[in-house]
C-alpha cells in the first residue's frame, strides 16, 4: 500500500478502526460506565472528518487500481456522514438509555456503516459499489433491529433486511450483466472507454444486454434512495426503527445512495444519459406525488417524516437528468447541478437530523415496551411548555416545506431552477405545486405545538438541545447567507473525474 | 470438435433464475422462502459472471463471485438471525403477520 492509497482510504479506515476501538473498550467497561463507549464513538467520527485534511486540495487521486478515489465529492459527502454520525451518536447517549437499549454495538455497527458510506462515495467501479453498499446496509439491518424485543423494531428490521437484500440481487445482477455487456468491465473508465472509438468497433461491447443492466442498476439504487415505486418499506422501517437510527437512516443513507447514483450514472454511463434521463425524470415525478400526498394522511409523526424524506428523494431526482446532456456523440457534465444535488443533500441532511432531535426528545417509553408519544397529538402545546423546542421544530418544517428564509427554501429553489435550464419544465412545475401540498402537512405540526392546548411529556436531554440549537443556527444561517455554502458545494465537484 | 454453447445460452439461464427468484420474492409469504428466493437471484448474478469471464477469458469475473458469495454468506448471518428473534417473539416467520407496522 503506498502512501496516496493509505490516504485514500484513511477516512473509511478511520471509522473502521474506531469501531473496532469500541467493540474492545466495551469488553472492559462496566456496565455503568457504557456511556464512555458513546464518547469514544464520537472521537472516532471526529478524527475520520480531520482526516479529510490529508486529502490533496483540488484535485483527484486514485488508487487501488483505481477503484477508489479521493476528490471533493467525496470529501464534502464524507463530512456530511460525519456530522450526520456524531449527531446520532450524541443523540443516542441520552436516547439509547432511556429506552433501555443502551449497547455499545449500536456504536460500533454505527461506525462500520459510516464506513461503507465513505467507501461508496468514493467507488470508482461497480464492485466497489456492490461491496460499499453492503457494508453499510448489513449494519443498518441490525440497528434497526436494537430495540429487541420491542416487536415493532424486530418486524422493522426483518422489513428491511428482506426488501435491502432484494434489492441488493437487482443491483448485482444488473452489475453483471454490465460486465457481461462491455466484455469484461466494471470499472467506470473501462465502460465509458469500451463504447467509444475504435473499441467499440472490435465488436467487445453488446449494446442489446448494457440497457438491460442499466435498468437494473438503477432499480437496485432506487430502493436505497427510497423513490417510488421502490418505496413501501420506507414508513414501515422508518416507524419502527428506534428514533435516532431512523435518523441517520434518512439523512446518511439517502445521501450515500445519491452518491452511489451519481458516481455510477454519470462516471460509468454517460453515453446512455438519453435513456436514464428519461427514466429518472419519471422516477422524480412519481416520487414527487407519492410522497407528498401519502405524507398528508400520516398521524404518526415517525412515518410523516418517512413519507417527507421519500419526497425529498423525489426532490433531488429532479435535478439528476440535468445533470448530464447529450449533444450528438459528445456528453457535457454540468457542475452546477452536482453543486446543487449536494448543496441540497446537506441542507435537507441538517434539517432533518434536526427535526429528528426533537422527535426523541417527544417519544417516551410505555409500560408495553412499544414506543409512545409519536402522534401529532403529542406535539400540543409544545410552544407554552418548552419554546425552544417548538420554535426549533417549526423552523424545520418551514425549511423541509421550502419557504424561506430557511436552507430547504435556497435549495428547492436551486433544484428547480437547474431542471427549468434543462427542459424539465413539467417536473419543475410539479415540484412546486407538490411543495405546496406538502406545507399541508408540516404546518400542520405546527399548528399543534404554537395554537392548541396541550401538556405534554418532553425528555430532552443536552444532546437533543444542543442539536436543535446547532441545526436551527445553520438552517437559518444557510437561508440568510447561501453563497458561501454553495460555492463550497461547486467548488467539491469541479474535480469530478469523467 | 464439439461447437461451444453460446454465452447468450447461459444469460438466458440465468435470467430464468433470477425471473423465478424475483417471482419467489413476490408471491412467497414465508420469510425463510423470500430469503432463499434472493439468493436464487444472487445466484443467476454469478452464473452471469463467469459465463463471461470464460467468454471474454476475463477473470475478474470468477473474483467478483467470490465477492458475492461472500456478501451473501454475510447477509445469511444476519437474515437467519434476525428471522430466529422475530420467530421467538411470534411463534410465526409469516412476513403476512407482521402487522404491528401497518403498512
Amino acid at each position: 500500500m503506498t502512501q496516496t492509497e493509505f490516504l485514500v482510504l484513511l477516512p473509511a479506515l478511520t471509522l473502521a478502526v474506531a469501531a473496532l476501538v469500541v467493540l474492545l473498550a466495551d469488553l472492559f467497561l462496566p456496565a455503568e460506565r457504557k456511556q464512555l463507549t458513546g464518547w469514544l464513538t464520537l472521537i472516532g467520527f471526529a478524527a475520520a472528518g480531520l482526516s479529510l485534511t490529508t486529502w490533496p486540495a483540488g484535485m483527484a487521486a486514485l488508487a487501488f487500481s483505481g477503484m477508489l478515489i479521493a476528490d471533493g465529492f467525496a470529501s464534502f459527502l464524507t463530512l456530511l456522514f460525519v456530522i450526520a454520525g456524531s449527531v446520532v451518536t450524541v443523540l443516542s447517549l441520552g436516547y439509547l438509555p432511556r429506552f433501555g437499549i443502551e449497547r455499545a454495538e449500536a456504536y460500533v455497527l454505527l461506525l462500520l456503516s459510516a464506513s461503507g458510506m465513505v467507501l461508496m462515495a468514493q467507488a470508482q467501479d461497480l464492485i466497489m459499489v456492490f461491496l460499499a453498499l453492503e457494508l453499510l446496509s448489513i449494519p443498518l439491518y441490525v440497528l434497526a433491529g436494537l430495540a429487541r424485543p420491542r416487536l415493532s423494531s424486530e418486524e422493522s428490521a426483518l422489513k428491511y433486511f428482506l426488501l435491502g437484500s432484494f434489492a441488493s440481487g437487482i443491483l448485482v445482477y444488473g452489475i453483471a450483466l454490465v460486465y457481461g455487456a462491455t466484455g469484461g468491465h466494471t470499472d467506470f473508465q473501462g465502460i465509458v472507454g469500451i463504447q467509444s472509438g475504435e473499441l467499440r468497433l472490435a465488436g467487445l461491447f453488446d449494446p442489446v444486454l448494457m440497457p438491460f443492466g442499466v435498468a437494473l442498476v438503477l432499480g437496485g439504487l432506487a430502493f436505497k434512495i427510497a423513490a417510488a415505486p421502490f418505496h413501501m418499506w420506507t414508513p414501515d422501517v422508518y416507524e419502527g426503527a428506534p428514533s435516532v437510527i431512523t435518523a441517520f437512516m434518512s439523512v446518511a443513507v439517502k445521501a450515500a445512495g445519491f452518491a452511489a447514483l451519481l458516481r455510477v450514472f454519470i462516471q460509468a454511463f454517460p453515453l446512455q444519459s438519453v435513456q436514464w434521463a428519461g427514466a429518472i425524470a419519471i422516477l422524480a415525478g412519481l416520487t414527487l406525488i407519492i410522497g407528498n400526498f401519502a405524507a398528508l394522511v400520516q398521524n404518526n409523526v415517525k412515518r410523516m417524516l418517512a413519507y417527507s424524506s421519500i419526497a425529498h428523494a423525489g426532490y433531488l431526482l429532479v435535478a439528476v437528468p440535468a445533470a448530464v446532456t447529450q449533444t450528438g456523440a459528445n456528453t457535457t457534465l454540468s457542475f452546477d447541478v452536482l453543486g446543487t444535488i449536494l448543496f441540497y443533500l446537506l441542507s435537507y441532511g441538517l434539517t432533518t437530523l434536526g427535526a429528528w432531535a426533537v422527535v426523541t426528545t417527544i417519544e417516551r417509553r410505555e409500560a408495553d415496551g412499544e414506543s409512545g408519544g409519536l402522534t401529532l397529538d403529542a406535539y400540543r402545546g409544545l410552544w407554552s411548555r418548552r419554546p425552544g423546542l417548538a420554535l426549533g421544530m417549526a423552523l424545520f418544517m418551514f425549511s423541509l416545506a421550502g419557504l424561506p428564509p430557511t436552507a430547504g427554501f435556497v435549495a428547492k429553489y436551486l433544484v428547480f431552477s437547474v431542471a427549468i435550464q434543462a427542459g424539465l419544465l413539467w417536473l419543475a412545475v410539479l415540484g412546486v405545486i407538490t411543495s405546496l401540498v406538502s406545507a399541508g402537512y408540516y404546518l400542520r405540526l405546527v399548528v399543534m405545538m404554537f395554537m392548541r392546548p396541550g401538556e405534554p411529556t418532553v425528555a430532552d436531554t443536552w444532546g437533543a438541545r444542543l442539536t436543535v440549537g446547532v441545526m436551527a443556527f445553520a438552517t437559518l444561517g444557510i437561508g440568510l447567507f447561501p453563497y458561501p455554502v454553495i460555492q463550497m458545494a461547486q467548488r467539491s465537484v469541479m474535480a469530478f473525474l469523467r | 470438435m464439439l461447437t461451444s454453447i453460446p454465452v447468450y445460452a447461459y444469460v438466458g439461464l440465468s435470467a430464468v433464475l433470477f425471473a423465478l427468484g424475483l417471482i419467489g420474492v413476490l408471491t412467497r409469504r414465508n420469510a425463510i422462502t423470500i430469503f432463499m428466493s434472493i439468493e436464487l437471484m444472487l445466484n443467476a448474478a454469478n452464473l452471469v459472471f463467469v459465463a463471461y469471464a470464460r467468454h471474454n477469458l476475463n477473470m475478474s469475473g470468477q473474483v467478483f463471485v467470490f465477492f458475492v458469495m461472500v456478501v451473501a454468506a454475510a447477509e445469511v448471518a444476519i437474515g437467519l438471525a434476525l428471522i430466529v428473534t422475530i420467530f421467538r417473539s411470534k411463534r410465526s416467520i409469516d412476513v403476512d403477520a407482521l402487522r404491528q407496522l401497518n403498512g
